[in-house]
């Protein structure tokens, strides 16, 4: 690796951390917005004011502003998210096992539908304008059109309920051994592969289209190499950036975006454990759970700018 | 005759070949358009074909149908075209297949697009040879090495690590020679292989072709616009226009002794006669000292130029590319303001920035670039282009400015009929002769053209420049006349500046700068551009005293 390249990497993920930090200050000063405060939440309406004041004394709420967010960021750098108020629990170790969960459920669903997206389209630019090209474009399009929770309840419908292959709720804790999980969460992944399928797979066919116009390609073409090696070879490793780019954007989605399909599924994942708390009206699982769907998004953004400049030869071998 | 050909089959034998394509004008419905008429054509084994034209003339289509191929739509719908003795039109995809890269290679007019940029040049030298299994990994290896040393190529056993972009133009060139002679075929098909080259570089990547056509005894067909260079290397010419075959004989019964007219006016395009003018008292425009650089001062790319301009004449900037030619129009006209250095107008010296001249300044200087059809908003009419700077620079309005705008489309022979035309709708001439027109609507002293020829067809170039020498006559306007073809300056010219890496090598009046005794670098640009004449190519790498900087 070449010092030019290292320093565009470094760039990309010092700014990514810059941009972190300014989330985790948009985050907390949102918070800080709400009406009420800590203390008038857990003490409730009819706290008299000495108790609620000795709490916010305990809580150090009458600490300045900026001296809580550090605190706070503080106590994140070392792994304390603080406490859940509707429970009392550990919020780092009720979050460690359903983020495990989600990401287990979201690598499920990019093993499959990535991969599977891509050669779909490879296929529809081998067969652009044709038959082939057509349905493959028309199913991907129908799958996504339809909301989550409507291919949801189709999926339990024909799988759980008419065959009982699978099972319609994908409960799992962490005593499920591997292969149990695995059979828990087919229907789930199923579900959010024809959600993101579609807009990864005409990504590819646009990217790959556009790189079809080069010269090269004809190059390619009069070698006599056949069609698809064309594609495969000659316009594929051009469309990279690209395709790279939807994909981190739809990995992005399969891990803060799946919500709807965890209720449906009753899938013990970020997204449910996001939306029981918001409704509880939980000011720091709140905080803690924006802070990570934040830090997943810039992570996977990075990833996507570094391969794309690593796919580039240009910046890999400098003059 | 009869007996010459009768004693082998040829290789390629092309009988009444038509092709067609379908177009979508805007607003009517789609037609089916011939691009070429029935033009037949054989070639021996080992013999050199020269196809010439002006664009449209059908010059590709033609050499890509050698190897069953339409680019972009297009069919072809008649003939036969028997390549080692069978009509590869009725091949089907597979048999078309295995034929493309190894029977016949193709030689593409910009090899800088024409490699992928994501592989090393080793892998797509190589890649026909083991696709069609000519050769082992290994073997082709080799024989790309060999090739590479063949062609002249600087560090043949390392330069295939490389990628694409790493390598120089002139070089990618031979490259994708040797990248067609690997898999040593039996006719290479050469599309402008050479056009897109400073003449300095032309000449080495033309004497590597010939070179290593008469070593491999390859047969091909040599598509060029250019009858100089096609003359270096062909045994025959076949001379075609809108798809129609207009003459076709040995090299020099075409040069010498054309029997139509058509090749006439191609063999004489070069000469446009010019009377020198004295330079004045005063000049109009002095660049001087003028140093500037890119990316912050780190690439110096004009070191200390000083060069004056004439009112209603005309100097020439010469150079390759890369010598800062461009780059001094930049300067002069503010886009690039120089770090030391002055350029003075009328007696007073104007801002180095853009911004700080005022409308009245940037009126006098204008304009006119390479590239016709980017120049102009593809949404505009010419009415509205030409009009701009006649609202903009005069505050013309309503009928005023039409009447205006029709005067100039006279001037520029066009005629008010284009006033409601899109650029789309125009030939490339006419497009560029709609910039002149523009430039002109601003009544400057000086136009700085660059490279305003280089991408037109040799008569319509022609055009243009005779049509901007009357304007100057008309308009008493100078011209800064940017450009890499001789040729061109010898036409236009009445001083020259010779220019190479960023400095001014050599400077004068035409007549002193084209006369003898020269400077290596001014001796190696004169002798590189290529004479309608056989065996020029030789004499002029023989005589030569310094290396291009394509090397």
């Amino acid at each position: 690796m070449s010092s030019p390249i290292l320093r565009l990497v470094a760039q990309r993920i010092l700014l990514g951390m810059v941009l972190l930090l300014a989330v985790s200050v948009l985050i907390f000063a949102g918070t800080q917005i709400l009406p009420g405060d800590v203390a008038q939440a857990i003490l409730g309406q009819a706290a008299t004011p000495e108790a609620l004041a000795n709490l916010r004394e305990q809580l150090g709420l009458n600490d300045p502003a900026w001296l809580r967010y550090l605190h706070w960021l503080g106590g994140i750098l070392h792994g304390d998210f603080g406490t859940a108020q509707s429970s009392g629990l550990d919020i780092a170790s009720s979050i460690s096992t359903r983020l495990k969960n989600t990401l287990f459920l979201a690598a499920c669903a990019a093993i499959v539908a990535v991969p599977l997206a891509v050669i779909l389209g490879l296929i529809a630019v081998r067969y652009r304008n044709g038959f082939v090209d057509k349905l493959i474009s028309g199913l991907a399009l129908a799958s996504t059109s339809f909301p989550e929770f409507f291919i949801g309840y189709v999926l339990i419908f024909v799988f759980a309920v008419h065959w009982q292959i699978f099972p319609s709720i994908s409960t799992v804790d962490e005593s499920t051994p591997f292969l149990e999980r695995l059979q828990a969460v087919v229907l789930p992944a199923t579900a959010l592969t024809l959600v993101v399928l579609a807009h990864m797979m005409r990504m590819t066919r646009a990217a790959i289209l556009n790189v079809m116009q080069s010269a090269y390609i004809e190059t390619a073409e009069l070698k006599g190499l056949k069609p698809f090696d064309v594609i495969r070879k000659h316009a594929f490793p051009n469309a990279i950036a690209p395709i790279v780019n939807v994909v981190m954007l739809n990995l992005a989605y399969l891990i803060v975006g799946v919500v709807v399909v965890e209720v449906i599924f009753v899938y013990p994942g970020m997204g449910q454990y996001l939306v029981d708390h918001v409704s509880k009206r939980d000011v720091p699982v709140v905080q803690a759970v924006g802070l990570i769907f934040a830090a997943v998004y810039i992570t996977l953004n990075i990833v996507a700018d570094i391969a794309a400049i690593v796919a580039n030869p240009r910046l890999r071998h400098p003059k | 005759m009869a007996d010459g050909k009768a004693k082998s089959t040829p290789l390629l034998d092309i009988r009444n070949l038509r092709i067609e394509a379908t177009v979508y004008p805007p607003g009517e419905a789609p037609k089916t358009i011939t691009l070429v008429h029935d033009v037949s054509l054989t070639l021996e084994k080992g013999k050199v074909l020269g196809l010439i034209g002006e664009s449209g003339a059908g010059k590709s289509t033609i050499g890509l149908s050698s190897m069953a191929y339409g680019r972009g739509g297009v069919r072809i719908t008649g003939g036969e075209v028997i390549l080692n003795g069978r009509d590869i039109l009725k091949a089907g995809p597979k048999g078309v297949r295995a034929l493309r890269g190894r029977e016949v290679c193709y030689v593409a007019q910009s090899a800088a697009a024409a490699f992928n940029p994501a592989h090393k040049l080793i892998d797509q030298v190589v890649e026909a040879a083991l696709l069609h299994g000519t050769a082992t990994r290994a073997e082709a290896e080799k024989r790309a090495v060999a090739l590479f040393k063949k062609l002249s190529l600087p560090n043949p056993e390392t330069i295939g690590e490389r990628f694409p972009h790493q390598v120089s133009g002139g070089q990618l060139q031979r490259v994708m020679t040797a990248m067609a002679l690997c898999s040593e075929p039996d006719l290479i098909v050469f599309d402008e292989p050479t056009t897109a080259l400073d003449v300095t570089t032309q000449i080495d990547v033309l004497s590597a072709i010939k070179d290593a056509i008469r070593d491999t005894h390859v047969a091909a067909l040599y598509i060029t616009h250019d009858l100089a260079v096609v003359a270096q290397v062909s045994d025959e010419i076949m001379v075609l226009r809108h798809g129609r075959l207009v003459e076709w004989g040995g090299t020099r019964q075409i040069i010498k002794e054309p029997r139509q007219e058509y090749t006439n006016a191609l063999v004489s395009v070069h000469e446009i006669e010019h009377k020198e003018q004295q330079p004045g008292t005063a000049p109009m425009l002095s660049v001087k000292n003028v140093t500037a650089a890119y990316g912050g001062g780190h690439v110096k790319v004009l070191k200390n130029v000083s060069v004056d301009i004439y009112p209603g004449q005309t100097l020439a900037v010469v150079g390759e590319s890369g010598s800062g030619k461009s780059t001094l129009a930049r300067a002069i006209t503010g886009l690039l303001p120089p770090e030391q250095g002055s350029v003075v107008f009328d007696g007073r010296t104007l801002g180095n920035r853009l911004a700080d001249r005022p409308k009245e300044d940037l009126r006098q200087l204008q304009m006119i670039y390479q590239m016709a059809d980017v120049a102009m908003n593809p949404r505009q009419t010419v009415g509205t282009i030409i009009g701009r700077p006649l609202e903009f620079y005069f505050g013309m309005k309503g009928r005023e400015r039409d009447k205006r705008v029709a005067e100039l489309l006279d001037e520029i022979e066009m005629g008010k009929g284009f006033i409601d035309r899109y650029p789309a709708e125009l030939s490339g001439g006419q497009k560029q002769r709609v910039c002149i027109a523009r430039s002109l609507a601003a009544k400057p002293k000086l136009i700085i053209c660059d490279e305003v020829t280089s991408a037109l067809d040799p008569l319509v170039a022609h055009g243009i420049l005779k049509l901007l020498l009357n304007l100057q006559q008309v308009e008493k306007v100078a011209y800064l006349f940017i450009t890499h073809d001789l040729a061109t300056v010898k036409s236009i010219a009445d001083s020259i500046a010779v220019m190479y890496r960023g400095e001014v090598v050599r400077y004068g009046a035409k007549s002193k700068v084209l006369t003898p005794p020269f400077d290596a670098y001014t001796d190696l640009l004169l002798s590189s551009v290529p004479e309608m004449e056989i065996g020029w190519l030789e004499k002029a790498i023989a005589g030569r005293r310094m290396e291009s900087a394509g090397n």
